[in-house]
Formats: C-alpha cells, structure tokens, sequence
C-alpha cells in the first residue's frame, strides 16, 4: 500500500518562499542485502521523484540504494502564482505514484 | 579454566541465597522515583524530536492513515468495521492505549492492545487475526494509539491484574541469558549512562509502536522486547506470550504518569 504524504501551504504571499515537504511510504530495498539462505534480494527503490508548478517542472531528485527506507524529501521554492503543485515519483518494478497540491497566492 | 569450571558448580544455596538478596534488596533500591522518570523523548536529538512531534513528517504518519483506512473497511463474516461499533475512533478509542495492557475477565489475564484487537476481528467481525508485526497490526495499533497522545499513562487498579504485574517485575529483575543481565541492571541503575556508543533509556514504553530508524520501520514494544532479550543473549519470548505481556504490564505500570507519545520516533 503505497502511500505519500505532501505539505504544501494552502496559501501564501506573491514572491514568498515557501518549504515543501514531501514523504513516501516505500521499503527501498538496495540490492546489496542478502536473506536468510544467501539469496540477493532485488534491488527495489524509488529512483525519481519530481515536482511541477501548474506544469512547469520546479524541483527533481534522484534516490539511490543508500537512501532510507521512507524517503523525506523537502525542499523550498517561490509562490509565484495561484495553482496546482503536483509530484510524481518513479522506481523499480514500475513503481509510480502521484499526489498533488493546490496553493493561493495572493 | 578449571576456575571457570568451579564457579559454574557454585553451591547451589549460595546462588539461591543471593537470588533472594537480589528480590528482596533491589526492587526498593534501584526503582526510578517519580521525580526522575524520563521518557526516551527527552533524549532525542534536536532533528529526531522534530520528526515525532510533526505529524507530516513523522514516517509513522503513513501507518496511522493506513489505520484509519482499515478502522473504517468492513472485514471477517459478520462484514463489520471497527467503526460500525465503536464509532469514531477519535472519541472510542481515547485513552485507551493509557491503560493497555488491561484486565479480561473471560481469559482470567491481561490482554495488550494487540490481543484486544485480534479478538475483536475473531470474535466479533469473525475475521482472521492480524498477525503481529504484520502491517495492518502496526497500522491498527498505531491508529488506536495516536488517539491517546499527549495522555498520561493509567495506573490499573485492578485488583486481578495485581499478580500478573509482579510476575513482570519479577522478569524485569531476573537474571538472564549468556551475560547473565537482568532489565533492572540497565534501565533502572545505569539509565542516563552509555552502553558502547548509546545512551541507556530508563525503558519506559510510552510510544509504542514506534518509528524506529534503526528499523527502518514500525515496530511493536514486544519486537523492542525481543530485541533486548537477543543483545543480552537470551532466548527472547515468542510474540503473544503471556511473559511478554506481564512484562509490558509491568513496564506500563513503571511508566505511569508519563504521557503517551504513540507513535513515537527512535534512533
């Protein structure tokens, strides 16, 4: 069950920096971690995740093996007009998941 | 060698003597007074306090959702919730996980909220039992926990319950395992102190299940239990034995006062 979790504010002033903090329920198994017979488990993570602005892409992360396992990501931009923030992450086993945001700029 | 060999066949009196020693002396000696209880919270670093207090980056946050969804899903024969009885959890389930584990008259014993809930989907929704660990148990109790928050820890009353937390405090002050270490020598006399590079808690569980870095996960006190018996080199107890409940009684009733932080984050 693939969950996120997204804090955008809902409104904020023309020009100000908002923070954006972003959580993802995901194991991020790396690949390098053996079971209880020796076999390799299968690398499993999120490799991308990225952010647009009523369309316009604003923000873009790799991830790779040595990230924990429910990622946290936040980052800042700046709230330039009214819209849509939206998030998409992308991984292993064709993992993909969306989730987005409305903001008020005044 | 031959030293090593004749302390093992130390006279059996003198090891029952000192085991009386040690039950009559150390339970008045090394209990933490009220004014020196300290929650595992206390010592968090600034960035990990952050995490638990801020619910929407709280990784714990994702199994309270996936609690909520699971309150509200009809489940077993009867095709009942959890909210076709008790409601909104937000007003049933307040305080309760204060004062679990608490007493069941029909099995004459404490149940943990864990149990309650399991016989709750078998006895009542006629479903299949979570299995403990599993996600849908951390994500149940973790729900029924956060409405609890902020709560202090209930001392039970109850007089039936009263044999069932001296067998836990009597765990908690047994010697046990290869290293022959008991709970009490770590949380009770040496909290505050390192073992290697960690600090010792004084191991009161008020944010269980909690979000573990070290997991990478959410885990329950029984798996946090379980993890102390195996560092001391003992035979942990299975999940859902009655030692392990008596022993979370006992750690409840040891906590009490301090307030509920389910679900708390840990190094």
């Amino acid at each position: 069950m693939a969950r996120a979790l997204i804090n955008v504010p809902k409104t904020a002033k023309r020009g100000q920096i908002i923070e954006i903090k972003t959580l993802i329920s995901h194991i991020m198994e790396t690949g390098f971690r053996r079971d209880n017979v020796g076999k390799l488990i299968p690398r499993n993570i999120i490799t991308d995740l990225v952010c647009t602005y009523n369309g316009e892409e604003i923000f873009r992360a790799g991830l790779y093996p040595a990230i924990a396992a429910n990622p946290f990501i936040a980052f800042f931009t700046v709230a330039t007009e009214s819209g849509t923030i939206s998030f998409k992450w992308t991984g292993d086993n064709g993992f993909d998941e969306t989730a987005s945001a409305k903001i008020v700029v005044e | 060698m031959s030293g090593y060999a004749s302390q093992l066949r130390l006279p059996a009196c003198a090891a029952i003597a000192m085991g009386f020693i040690a039950a009559t002396v150390l339970p008045a000696r090394a209990e933490i007074p009220f004014a020196k209880q300290r929650s595992g919270y206390a010592d968090l670093g600034h960035d990990t306090k952050a995490m638990q207090d801020d619910d929407s980056i709280n990784p714990a946050t994702l199994w309270v959702l996936d609690g909520e969804a699971l309150w509200n899903t009809k489940a077993g024969a009867s095709n009942r919730a959890c909210s076709d009885c008790h409601g909104s959890a937000t007003n049933s389930m307040k305080g309760i996980a204060a004062r679990y584990p608490a007493y069941d008259a029909a099995r004459k014993g404490p149940v943990d909220l864990e149990q309650r809930i399991n016989i709750c989907r078998t006895e009542h929704q006629k479903a299949e039992p979570f299995k403990f660990e599993s996600k849908d148990m951390l994500a149940m109790t973790a729900y029924v926990g956060r409405q609890s928050r902020g709560m202090p820890i209930e001392e039970s009353h109850d007089a039936p319950l009263k044999p069932f937390i001296e067998a836990g405090r009597k765990l908690f002050f047994e010697r046990q395992g290869q290293i022959n270490l008991s709970c009490a020598q770590c949380h009770d006399d040496n909290w505050g102190k390192h073992l290697a590079s960690s600090l010792i808690p004084q191991g009161h569980p008020t944010g269980y299940p909690l979000y573990r870095l070290e997991w990478q996960s959410l885990g329950s006190l029984q798996r946090r239990l379980r993890n102390c018996m195996i560092g001391m080199r003992a035979e942990p107890f299975a999940y859902g034995a009655p030692e392990q409940v008596n022993l979370e009684l006992f750690l409840k009733w040891r906590a009490r006062g301090l307030r509920v932080e389910t679900p708390a984050v840990r190094p």
